[in-house]
């Protein structure tokens, strides 16, 4: 184990392979996250951003026939280490969905629900509320906390969902394309939420959107495929170079739109 | 291109759709004219049954004694011991078939399933009489090697257990399907704050698929309350009242089986009782599926 890791990287890949039988869908990550910053990984559809953002939370684990090879390193561990449990890992490192996908419980449940199976012993009222004022939804729902999440518009069912991760305290969050599935208002509201978020939460996104990674990340890692269709990321850099001066002329042709 | 082009927009005569969607009205109706038609002939003979000047509703709810020959009309004895098979059956069968749904629906590989789904629905189509003396040839000497002398050779406890083994693929089936519409979703928000698979399963599948669970549970408890063959078979026969499960006591279906089975003449007060105990039947059924309705809907999750 490593111990000489600069602290300034919330989680690293190494030669980090993605199978799922014989088919490799991703292929040699090697990108380093930097802490309580943004990071968006765009690319066309099917180029494997979303099996790389559910490597990183073990989700992929769930796919029968997936493995992975290389490391996903967090504080120097390695998250498909032998020993390692992937609901540990999980309780690490949260997500949310590119559908809202609150639980059918009352917006309070939401929140404590994660918090109780967690181990969580403190005040439940507090977390609660500091939970959803995190996710700039408690002015909004302080009066209903016992209806059902279901009676909430998709914007805000999200900001729940961010919610209910935020209450179990992670350290990096997971986005997976979370405004695709939400009218242009609702996605400025979780824009801007991100923002708040990153004084206290390595956040990776998954964005088909151009102009939400532009406007919202301070890196960009550039998927694509390659001639046996498994993706990789082909350019990894500061977000402000990614849209203006790419090295790659792939890039260049994605972020400038002339395909994808 | 031919910009003059005619569009015929009129109606047309479509003979096919109305005669189907006559003959799928007709099908409706008919179910719902024979259950009218049941309850009527139901109420008919028991309206004889309680204009006899012998039988008052006092007599009928208010004691426990059931021999109509001799002036006897207390229906209790056939009630309880409905409800006593009938209740048994649900506590083998819920627990059981809930789990078996739970361990197909979520934690089975798609081989394990394959291989556990058919034997399952084996027992959905094994005969009642094979139950029966499954119940009267297996299950009673069980009991009687565990609990000893006290267990009768008709007892209620066997055949209880036994209609729950009947019972148990419809209830594992019906919930597996309900277990499986909860959406992948919902699932995956749970893995990703942490929870395992058990907590996730119990917690956040169960509760949003409680209504189907529920229907499973109404099917479920109807059909213990209506099986007559088992308990004709095992549970005794000659009314009981008595709520020891180890005793023999014989219930509204099985009673009704058999003096049917029997040699009456029409209009006696044998005769006409019958009519009685399949309204109370009736009843019985009706209310319980109430009440589980009730319970279904206070305390289900409702997703969209």
């Amino acid at each position: 184990m490593q111990n000489n890791q600069t602290p300034e990287y919330a989680i690293e890949t190494k030669d980090l392979s993605i199978h799922y039988g014989s088919f490799v869908a991703v292929s040699n990550v090697n990108i380093k996250v930097e802490r309580l910053k943004i990071t968006a990984i765009i690319g066309p559809s099917g180029c494997g951003k979303s099996t790389l953002l559910r490597a990183f939370n073990r989700m992929n684990d769930f796919v029968p026939s997936s493995h992975v090879t290389g490391e996903i390193l967090l504080h120097g561990q390695n998250l498909y280490g032998k020993n390692v449990d992937p609901v540990q890992v999980r309780r690490k490192i949260g997500m949310v969905f590119q559908k809202p996908n609150p639980f059918p419980k009352s917006i309070y449940e939401n929140i404590s629900w994660g918090a109780k199976i967690n181990g969580f012993k403190g005040n439940m009222d507090d977390l609660v509320e500091q939970s959803l004022r995190s996710a700039a939804l408690w002015d909004e729902v302080k009066d209903k906390l016992k209806k059902s999440a279901y009676e909430l518009s998709g914007g805000q069912q999200q900001r729940l969902c961010i919610a209910r991760t935020i209450a179990i305290q992670p350290d990096i969050i997971l986005m997976d394309e979370p405004a695709s599935a939400l009218d242009p208002i609702s996605t400025l509201r979780i824009e801007e939420l991100m923002q708040e978020l990153k004084k206290n939460y390595t956040i990776i996104i998954v964005t088909h959107n151009m102009q939400q990674a532009a406007r919202v990340s301070d890196y960009t890692a550039m998927m694509m495929i390659d001639d046996k269709r498994s993706g990789g990321v082909i350019e990894f850099d500061d977000t402000k170079k990614i849209f203006t001066r790419p090295k790659d002329k792939r890039t260049e042709d994605y972020v400038t739109g002339r395909f994808g | 291109m031919n910009q003059s082009r005619s569009f015929d927009l009129t109606k047309k005569p479509r003979p096919g759709e109305s005669i189907i969607q006559s003959l799928l009205f007709l099908a409706g109706v008919l179910s719902i004219f024979t259950t009218l038609a049941i309850v009527y002939e139901l109420g008919k003979e028991a309206w004889l049954f309680f204009g006899n000047p012998d039988v008052t509703f006092a007599k009928f709810f208010g004691t426990t004694t059931w021999q109509p020959g001799i002036g006897h009309f207390g229906i209790w004895p056939l009630v309880t011991s409905t409800l006593i098979t009938s209740l048994i059956a649900m506590f083998v069968s819920l627990p059981l078939g809930l789990s078996a749904a739970i361990y197909l629906s979520e934690y089975a590989s798609p081989r394990a399933r394959s291989a556990l789904k058919p034997v399952l629905e084996i027992l959905a189509g094994i005969p009642t009489v094979v139950y029966g003396y499954f119940a009267l040839l297996f299950m009673t000497p069980l009991l009687q090697s565990i609990f000893g002398e006290k267990v009768e050779v008709y007892n209620m406890a066997s055949a209880g257990i036994v209609m729950g083994i009947m019972i148990l693929p419809l209830i594992s089936s019906m919930s597996e399907d309900a277990l499986s519409a909860v959406p992948r979703v919902l699932r995956e928000g749970a893995y990703a704050m942490g929870a395992t698979k058990f907590e996730t399963s119990v917690q956040i599948v169960l509760p949003a698929a409680l209504s189907g669970i529920g229907a499973a549970f109404i099917i479920g408890i109807s059909r213990a309350v209506g099986e007559t063959m088992i308990v004709a078979i095992a549970a005794g026969s000659g009314p009981n009242f008595t709520f020891n499960p180890f005793k023999a006591a014989e219930t509204m279906t099985g009673h009704i089986a058999r003096i049917s089975g029997g040699d009456l003449s029409y209009n006696s007060i044998d005769y006409n009782s019958l009519f009685a105990i399949a309204l109370m039947l009736f009843l019985v059924t009706l209310v319980l599926n109430l009440v589980s309705q009730w319970v279904v809907n206070r305390f289900r999750e409702r997703y969209e």
